[in-house]
């Protein structure tokens, strides 16, 4: 485990943040940290870089305590970005750089490297206030990474940038994996989950309300709805056989009362001269699950 | 490097680069020298030229008078009146200068007539009145008989010299309060400017970064009392950049000005000061020379030692203080303004104490109560030090100063960590206040 989250607990004034909440971050896993605005998110991510607290519980970053060292080992790019707009990119870079524990030497280096990688090597001079804000969430990439952390902490990371560099900054997040990074996505667009994450843990009300592995979440949460794709017309008394869902797309869906009932269907199917062009389990997607979790746990 | 260390690199280097930084460190000895040209020049110069007044005395009293500060005085060598009028229409003379006899050796006041169609300068007609007095004077001493030598005698001059009784206590002299003054003044001025001026910028400073958005960035790396700590000291390191600058700056435009313009020292003082006797020029070295003894007579080491540690006490306090009223605000400053003013308040009314009351008495009650109160001492305390205050006040106030510097950025501290991650929300001091205790 690259992060264990053990009974976690945070209180403001009265309002509980998160409430005892527990889940473990495989080693080398993309997970997704998961939730609806204000679900305790950013009070948990606070915590895990050691920028509050936690009130109850305990956190452990590779088998450690969180200690002094503990933010040398993480990057964090949080939802809500900023640069000092007045610094030089260059000597931004290597103040951040500097802070996050890397010798000068080194950080010089590792900026170098990444200048090399993005195809920047002439903005060391530049003004952090002359780029674009596409160019600005590069440098902040930079600024999350350059010092390799075991472990990743990214909050939306690509919020306002253009399909080019979502490709770019995927890639490298794809190649930061694959050499041992494990990787935190905080996000709401589910498809990016569905897309990235190996894990996930999902937050309502500062409780942990699901947690697993994403396809084994999905086969949890699938309702046994099946996809009918015919030519023909269905004969009368189907409808009394199976349970007919109502749709909108013209397709014809099932939902059977378990999957072993998916034999049965195809075999009536075949009895009744039906001529299938298509038939597909339907497995709900991350939106779905996403959607019906924080209802259900919200009553 | 530690991470408290690049901080403080960062904070100090990014403001001492700016322009607006250099140019206000070298114009402001410029603004210093060009202000003492311009009094130089202002009092080499004299109005309107020279003029030539004819001189009709009735009484008697004058005698001839020689020609002084751009006046002429012509006699009227027997001329009637219409005459000498006449002679100043087709231009001959600038006016005419009619003093009427005396009624008697007891009149006290004495109105002469200038007739002329032009205005007289108020600097030379006042030059006129004192001369005509002080022919009147003379004329008075002959009439009534009396030893000028002996009149001389009448006039005193009068000062104390505050001598003490034990052998504990220095010697005094008439110079000791007003150089203490200077030195005090000069003291409190400068805290008063630093504190007010560098803790403003931390404020600043402060919620740029909040409001920016990079403290959540900068969080995952530091603590945040580093990072305000970091804050503090590169500010102050940058005031105090200033301040050594402005000093030697302005130090060699002292040194400058009397070589580009010729410097009468006499000249220096007002207009109203001419015509009186001059000062004698070994007293005026005199003068210099206890002046000069007075400052060597202040204990400098104590003086300067303390006056550093004074700042750097009251720099602290208000700064932090700052710093959490920074944080504590969002992106609108002037829904912040309620919550500087009560941190503006002590340093200003501090500065009024040394201005009105200490002015007067450097050890009233009421100073010797605020160079005790932290929030005052600051700027009190280095005001009333040139006066030489009891040991154990000095040692009692700077124990209390650094306490309060050391407890204030504590506090401060609990109250940034909070109030700089925190978005969107309209915070009282009740609100503040509960932070303390997160």
């Amino acid at each position: 485990m690259i992060l264990s989250i053990q009974n976690v607990t945070k209180r403001y004034d009265k309002h509980v943040a998160v409430d005892h909440v527990t889940f473990d971050v495989p080693k080398g896993s993309v997970f997704g940290l998961l939730g609806p605005n204000g679900a305790g998110k950013t009070s948990l991510i606070r915590m895990i870089t050691t920028i509050t607290g936690p009130d109850e519980g305990e956190i452990r970053l590779d088998g450690e305590k969180l200690n002094d060292r503990t933010p040398e080992q993480i990057g964090y790019m949080p939802e809500e970005r900023g640069l000092y707009k007045k610094m030089k990119v260059g000597e931004h870079l290597m103040y951040l750089a500097q802070l996050k524990g890397l010798t000068e030497k080194n950080a010089r280096k590792e900026i170098d490297t990444w200048f090399e990688k993005f195809g920047i090597t002439d903005w060391w001079n530049k003004k952090v206030e002359e780029l674009s804000k596409g160019m600005q969430q590069k440098i902040q990439f930079i600024t999350t990474v350059v010092h390799k952390p075991k472990l990743l902490i990214l909050d939306e990371p690509f919020s306002g940038l253009d399909p080019i560099n979502t490709t770019l900054i995927k890639d490298e997040i794809r190649a930061l994996n694959e050499a041992g990074t494990s990787i935190i996505f905080s996000t709401h667009r589910m498809e990016q989950v569905e897309e990235m994450c190996e894990h996930i843990v999902l937050i309502n009300r500062g409780k942990n309300v699901l947690f697993g592995e994403v396809n084994t979440i999905k086969n949890e949460f699938k309702q046994n709805l099946y996809r009918i794709e015919t030519p023909d017309t269905l004969p009368a008394d189907f409808g009394d056989k199976f349970q007919i869902m109502p749709t909108s797309n013209g397709y014809i869906t099932v939902q059977l009362d378990n999957e072993h009932q998916s034999g049965e269907l195809l075999r009536y199917l075949v009895q009744q001269n039906i001529h299938v062009t298509r038939f597909q389990e339907i497995l709900p997607t991350f939106n779905e699950i996403f959607i019906r979790r924080v209802e259900e746990t919200q009553n | 490097m530690s991470k408290l260390q690049l901080i403080i690199k960062r904070e100090y280097l990014t403001r001492v680069r700016k322009k607006s930084f250099i140019i206000g460190t070298l114009l402001a000895p410029v603004g210093l020298l060009v202000y003492f040209l311009v009094i130089v020049g202002l009092t080499k110069y004299e109005s309107g030229g020279e003029i030539n007044v004819v001189v009709q005395d009735e009484a008697g009293v004058v005698g001839i008078i020689p020609d002084e500060k751009g006046v002429r005085y012509i006699p009227s060598g027997g001329r009637t009146l219409e005459q000498l009028k006449e002679a100043v229409t087709e231009g001959q003379y600038d006016g005419v200068l009619r003093i009427p006899k005396l009624a008697s050796l007891k009149q006290n006041d004495l109105t002469i007539f200038y007739y002329s169609d032009k205005k007289m300068a108020p600097e030379k007609r006042e030059f006129i009145e004192r001369r005509i007095a002080n022919k009147v004077r003379d004329y008075k001493i002959d009439s009534l008989h009396l030893d000028r030598a002996s009149l001389e005698y009448l006039d005193t001059d009068v000062s104390i010299d505050p001598e003490k009784i034990t052998e504990k206590g220095e010697d005094e002299s008439k110079y000791t309060i007003g150089v203490g003054l200077v030195i005090g003044g000069i003291m409190a001025f400068i805290m008063f400017f630093m504190v007010m001026m560098y803790g403003q910028m931390v404020m600043r400073s402060v919620m740029e970064e909040k409001t920016n958005r990079i403290v959540e960035v900068m969080m995952s790396s530091v603590r945040p009392f580093q990072l305000m700590l970091g804050k503090i000291i590169g500010a102050g390191a940058v005031g105090l950049t200033q301040v050594v600058a402005w000093i030697v700056l302005s130090g060699a435009v002292m040194f400058v000005v009397p070589l580009l313009v010729d410097v009468d020292p006499q000249a220096m003082q007002a207009p109203v000061a001419a015509g009186q006797p001059q000062i004698d020029p070994e007293m005026a070295q005199g003068e210099a020379f206890r002046v000069f003894s007075e400052l060597g007579k202040q204990n400098w080491t104590l003086l300067v030692g303390s006056f550093v540690i004074f700042f750097l006490g009251g720099y602290f306090i208000y700064s932090s203080m700052f710093a959490a009223i920074g944080s504590a605000m969002g992106d609108d400053y002037g829904e912040g303004q309620a919550l500087v003013l009560p941190v503006t308040i002590p340093i200003i009314l501090a500065f009024y104490i040394v201005a009105f009351v200490g002015i007067r008495n450097p050890d009233s009650g009421l100073m010797v109560f605020a160079s005790m109160f932290p929030l005052f001492s600051p700027i009190v305390m280095p005001f009333r030090m040139a006066f030489s205050p009891p040991m154990w006040q000095i040692i009692l106030s700077l124990v209390l100063t650094i306490g309060a510097a050391f407890f204030f950025v504590w506090m401060a501290g609990r109250i940034y960590r909070v109030g700089i991650l925190l978005y969107g929300k309209k915070v009282s001091f009740k609100e503040i206040g509960k932070w303390l205790f997160y």
